[in-house]
């Protein structure tokens, strides 16, 4: 993999800013996206736009063509066994609400849980939260150990009963940068009889991901934190599951036939489809995963491996800087503290330099809590990430440790 | 010693001017902060048991806290944050705003903030909640009886 040619593909990486190279830190946050994304957008809106499935014309059928192209790349992407498995959603969180709307309110049975873990996003706790108070569902947390890794006991545990229906759960922490071990949590989940998502949304970026090798559920992931735009998201889930779920919206294109009496659905996936979908994104995705697949996954991972081994070891040399998280398989979201520094001072300050992380609690409350923190900052790599913009990070960080000490 | 910010100078706007004149020294952000941190460092105490969440400033990233008492027709305003930049910010607000009358403190827009740099947007409560100060400081002002 060159760097220089994969940066050459990134526009935006030429920016300055206050006058300073751009140092993109936030890719956890939204990536930045490949000229490729940028082309397949401007090129769909300037010569092969109309609405899809619906018109018996020539742009119609080309764009429809090209909506139903990003479902195949999507299953291949994922090994899915069929394409009518891979459902379009907003992004990441209106995947999990369709799961919690129509899995769980469908499917779930009052006095059934859903498990979760303790380093979920907001956004795979607060639709099992609605869940529970709407339809009498019970919602477990499953702790995670101090190094920042789920606690396989505790989480083999709270299966124990068998109430679990479902077990909901990060692929990848974006605050801890943990791997959870996928494949044993479907394992144990299956054995104690739930069914198992995992929130994809960070994970996808950087490794392969095998929906069969897995032997996932559900897995959901969102286009613009893989270098494709904002405004579209992706369900998969097993065709039996899709099948055996009511829709979630209701509308245009969902339908097989509408009466004032009664509706039937149309075939999946489009049954989860209501109304006019994101077009012009899904062709953007599209361009995205054509881009993932002519770098290749091995040489993205090994690149930010050795990326996230750098960042720590010069993380860690610098006096009153804390490192959250210790997780042995971990990617590149690094999330830090400093002794006498708010993650919000670090940020302003890492700014002025060109250089942008992100400062808060990203969307993880509860994580912070029992982390005992307020906030962090937090640095994440992406596939254009250079070794000089880490040391760039870790000096600049060496400066703001001055101004605290 | 009062936690409230006693003024220096003679009016928002010359504050204003003179808090423009000062960062003008530091070519470098990295400098203007530290004098900006060492503002924040020599704010009145704020009373410990004012920090919670009725004087809470509503931002995202940091803790924000604020009061303000009418003496003699002018707002009197105390103010702090668990972040040492944000403090300092403060710290600046406070200077053209406190013991400032109702009208000057309605005259005086909150765009200088904006202007030197001190802030990208005045119209988001995210960031570091210094916008959001900077409104509740004028609605508190303007409902206060005029003298």
């Amino acid at each position: 993999m060159n760097l220089a040619d994969i940066r050459a593909q990134f526009p935006i990486l030429n920016e300055s800013v206050r006058g300073k190279q751009l140092v993109f830190l936030d890719s956890a946050a939204s990536a930045q996206k490949p000229r490729a994304v940028i082309d397949a957008m401007v090129h769909a809106m300037e010569h092969q736009y109309a609405n899809v499935h619906r018109g018996l014309h020539w742009m119609s059928e080309r764009t429809t063509e090209a909506y139903e192209g990003t479902r195949d790349a999507i299953a291949a992407l994922l090994n899915a066994r069929d394409r009518h498995e891979v459902v379009f959603t907003g992004n990441s969180t209106g995947a999990i609400n369709l799961v919690a709307h129509s899995y769980g309110r469908g499917i779930l049975r009052p006095g059934q849980a859903v498990l979760i873990s303790g380093m979920e996003h907001h956004s795979n706790i607060v639709p099992w939260q609605m869940l529970r108070d709407a339809h009498g569902i019970e919602l477990r947390v499953a702790p995670i150990t101090d190094a920042g890794e789920l606690d396989m006991t505790a989480f083999e545990a709270l299966l124990a009963d068998r109430k679990v229906g479902l077990v909901s759960i990060t692929h990848m922490s974006n605050v801890l940068g943990t791997y959870t071990p996928a494949a044993r949590i479907a394992a144990l989940a299956h054995a104690y009889g739930a069914k198992v998502l995992f929130d994809g949304s960070q994970a996808i970026v950087h490794r392969k991901i095998d929906v069969q090798a897995l032997d996932a559920d559900f897995y959901v992931f969102t286009g613009h934190k893989l270098y494709g735009p904002t405004g579209i998201g992706v369900l998969w889930a097993r065709r039996a599951l899709l099948e055996a779920m009511p829709p979630f919206m209701g509308g245009g294109d969902m339908i097989s036939s509408v009466s004032y009496e009664c509706s039937t659905w149309a075939e999946l996936p489009h049954k989860f489809e209501a109304g006019t979908p994101a077009i012009l994104e899904s062709i953007g995705l599209n361009a995205a995963i054509g881009f993932m697949n002519s770098v290749g996954y091995d040489a993205i991972a090994a690149h930010e491996a050795s990326l996230t081994d750098h960042a720590l070891s010069r993380l860690a040399g610098i006096e009153g800087l804390n490192v959250i998280g210790r997780a042995q398989d971990r990617g590149g979201v690094v999330s830090f503290t400093m002794q006498g520094a708010h993650a919000h001072d670090i940020a302003t300050l890492l700014d002025r330099q060109g250089i942008a992380v992100r400062a808060g609690q990203h969307c993880a409350e509860p994580l912070m809590r029992r982390l005992g923190l307020d906030s962090t900052a937090r640095a994440s790599f992406g596939i254009y990430t250079t070794h000089d913009e880490i040391d760039t990070l870790a000096d600049t960080l060496i400066r703001v440790r001055e101004f605290f000490a | 010693m009062t936690p409230f910010v006693q003024p220096e100078d003679p009016s928002a706007a010359d504050a204003i001017a003179g808090i423009a004149d000062e960062l003008s020294i530091f070519d470098d952000w990295m400098d203007r902060y530290q004098y900006i941190i060492e503002l924040g460092r020599k704010l009145p105490p704020f009373p410990e048991d004012w920090a919670n969440d009725s004087h809470r400033v509503p931002g995202c990233q940091s803790r924000v806290w604020m009061e303000a008492a009418l003496r003699d027709g002018r707002v009197y305003l105390a103010g702090a944050s668990d972040a040492a930049i944000v403090s300092g910010l403060v710290a600046l607000l406070l200077r053209v705003y406190s013991g400032r009358t109702p009208a000057e403190i309605a005259a005086t827009d909150p765009v200088f903030l904006k202007d030197l740099g001190l802030i990208e947007a005045l119209s988001t409560n995210r960031g570091n909640g210094i916008a959001a100060m900077a409104r509740k400081i004028r609605e508190i002002a303007a409902v206060m009886p005029a003298a």
